[in-house]
């Protein structure tokens, strides 16, 4: 095949999944800021009746940061660099193109499901997979129409060698697909009951701590596959590519591959420390969990090696800040959830506020900005338009960094502080707290994680409100900038 | 010794096969360079340069692609 002169990359798909990215990061990041402060000031629970309590509201926060904004912002780093890596364009193949349109239309109508059902309560009640079968079939055909693209690029490439991001992409589609199959065996009680349940509300079919133990393997797993393999990925093309800087060791970054993989699937038990699974496992868990260091460590410090000699690159350009805290961020999540994976840490952190603290320093600071930095990566490219305001980018990297911070600290505080609390007894062995004690105390952390929201929301705004200029009014580019995205 | 024993010694052992393969993996990738059998670090370059225009760094040879157009 002689590529013709005017062959260039087909981002339609891209663009496509950059949009919702957008939208639902959004969506998700607003119903989060409005939970954070139903927290701190509880009449907001009575906004929109049934449908704006916090029961409600919780999981389609989660679901629409994970499902919607994560993994939109997955696919369309995935139609961009998945082309650029493998030298091949989307146009060169209608089918692969059909594909992918295909996989965006199923994947928006998934996500509408998504939120009308779980809006209506309809829920299977397990954490990250509270979807309903009829969803969880869409899902798995939007999944493999995922593969099939994937596939069907790398089935035509030029360049024989796989870049390590698709690796982490191929691990990403790997992984989600066997376990979110697995967790999902799920029958509706319709069926369960001789015709006295509902044929649209499911029970899994694993009981006990058999179920407990595939939800957190699932459970885990969706922050591995889903939080971190794809986000590393990410920025071993990104990093590299705005700094015009290979990546340090390449060979470091397949041992950390593998060393991630190896480890991950066995750490979800760490989830079930003190419950009623085998001792051995619990043990495994929190062993596997704080092996698991040594790969995260090592991606992360290859990343932050890769700016060696270029550091000047930190305080000209907004965008490498945005990926070297990501990083930093990255680092630190990966050192925190192994020490809360020890036993004995666990007694005091598990089911405290310092869980949630622990999540948000990484999907805030790590998964967000790198996702941000990918899409801001990618505009000037795909619009042919520099990025509308440096100085915007600049005012929201500190917004939304401040907003982390803010987040983290005041639920460790919170975390650590309730969980002292629950377990202080006097000298008779009595419970010295009741749990309205803790509640009080905890008050002004909550207040101060609500304003970390409304930063971090604000940031996100201006984030959208960036890639939006970019896309209608900035200035038009006449070539495609090789290294250091442009901007106004 | 009961199945829940049994699972555990399997974890253990399954767990020392992927540690020794781990290591193995990492001695062959810096013996195959010492030796100059690969180059694992030009594959940096496929982020660096991925115009469609650009030469890849280990091309899917021309004979390949026909080899997988005839067939
Ligand atoms: C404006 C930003 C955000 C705010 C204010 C926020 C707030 C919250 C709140 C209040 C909770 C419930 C905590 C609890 O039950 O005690 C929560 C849970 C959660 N959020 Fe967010 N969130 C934000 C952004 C995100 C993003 C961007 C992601 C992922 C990409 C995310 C992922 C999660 C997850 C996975 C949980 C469940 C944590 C657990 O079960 O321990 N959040 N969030």
């Amino acid at each position: 095949m002689q590529s013709n002169a005017a062959l260039e990359y087909d981002y339609t798909v891209a663009k496509l999944f950059t949009y919702t990215t957008i939208l639902f990061g959004f969506v998700g990041m607003l119903i989060g800021t409005l939970i954070a402060s139903q927290l701190a000031f509880p009449e907001l629970n009575y906004l929109f009746g049934e449908y704006g309590t916090f029961s409600r509201l919780r999981p389609l926060h989660t679901n629409i940061v994970i499902f919607g904004f994560t993994i939109s912002g997955v696919f369309a780093t995935f139609y961009y660099f998945g082309q650029r890596v493998l030298k091949v364009s989307m146009a060169e193949s209608k089918f692969v193109m059909f594909i992918g349109k295909l996989h965006f239309a199923l994947y928006v109508l998934l996500a509408v499901g998504m939120v009308i059902s779980l809006f209506l309560g309809m829920s299977s009640s397990k954490e990250y997979a509270q979807m309903e079968w009829p969803l969880d079939i869409l899902t798995v055909v939007v999944w493999v129409l995922w593969g099939v693209a994937m596939f069907g690029l790398i089935g035509m490439r030029r360049e024989k060698a796989l870049y390590i991001s698709l690796w982490y992409y191929i691990a990403c589609f790997l992984g989600v697909a066997m376990l979110y199959l697995f967790n999902n065996m799920e029958i509706p009680t319709y069926f369960a009951t001789e015709g006295l349940g509902s044929i649209m509300h499911s029970v899994s079919m694993y009981s006990g701590t058999n179920d407990a133990l595939v939800q957190w393997w699932w459970g885990h797993n969706a922050v591995a596959f889903v939080f971190t393999v794809p986000i590393v990925g990410m920025i071993y093309y990104f990093l590299p590519k705005e700094s015009g800087q290979a990546i340090y060791s390449y060979k470091l970054s397949l041992l950390s591959f593998w060393g991630l993989m190896f480890v991950y699937l066995w750490a979800g038990s760490h989830h079930l420390l003190w419950s009623t699974v085998p001792d051995w496992m619990q043990t495994m868990g929190s062993v596997f969990s704080i092996v698991l260091i040594l790969p995260s460590w090592g991606s992360a410090i290859n990343m932050l090696l890769t700016m060696k000699g270029e550091w000047n690159q930190l305080t000209d350009n907004p965008l490498i800040k945005f990926m070297v805290l990501a990083s930093t961020f990255y680092m630190l999540s990966t050192l925190e959830g192994p020490i809360q994976a020890i036993k004995s840490v666990n007694a005091i952190a598990h089911f405290t506020d310092w869980i949630p603290g622990h999540v948000h320093d990484g999907v805030l600071g790590w998964v967000s900005f790198m996702i941000m930095a990918g899409l801001f990566h990618m505009a000037p490219r795909m619009f042919k338009r520099e990025i509308y305001s440096k100085k915007l980018m600049e005012a929201q990297f500190w917004l939304q960094t401040t907003a982390v911070v803010l987040y983290f600290t005041s639920m460790w505080i919170a975390g650590i502080t309730q969980g002292m609390m629950w377990r202080a007894v006097d000298e008779y062995g009595n419970l010295m707290y009741s749990f309205i004690d803790t509640v009080t105390v905890l008050h002004p952390y909550y207040a101060i994680r609500a304003l970390a929201g409304v930063l971090f929301l604000t940031g996100f705004v201006m984030f959208a409100y960036n890639m939006i200029k970019t896309m209608i009014s900035s200035r038009e580019l006449t070539e495609e900038p090789q290294f250091k995205s442009p901007m106004a | 010794m009961d199945y829940r024993a049994l699972q555990g010694y399997g974890s253990f052992f399954m767990s020392l096969f992927l540690v020794v393969m781990l290591y193995g993996y990492i001695v062959y990738l810096y013996r195959s360079e010492k030796k100059g059998e690969r180059d694992f670090e030009k594959y940096g370059n496929i982020a660096l340069d991925d115009e469609i225009t650009s030469t890849p760094v280990e091309d899917k040879s021309a004979s390949e692609r026909l080899e997988e157009e005839d067939k």
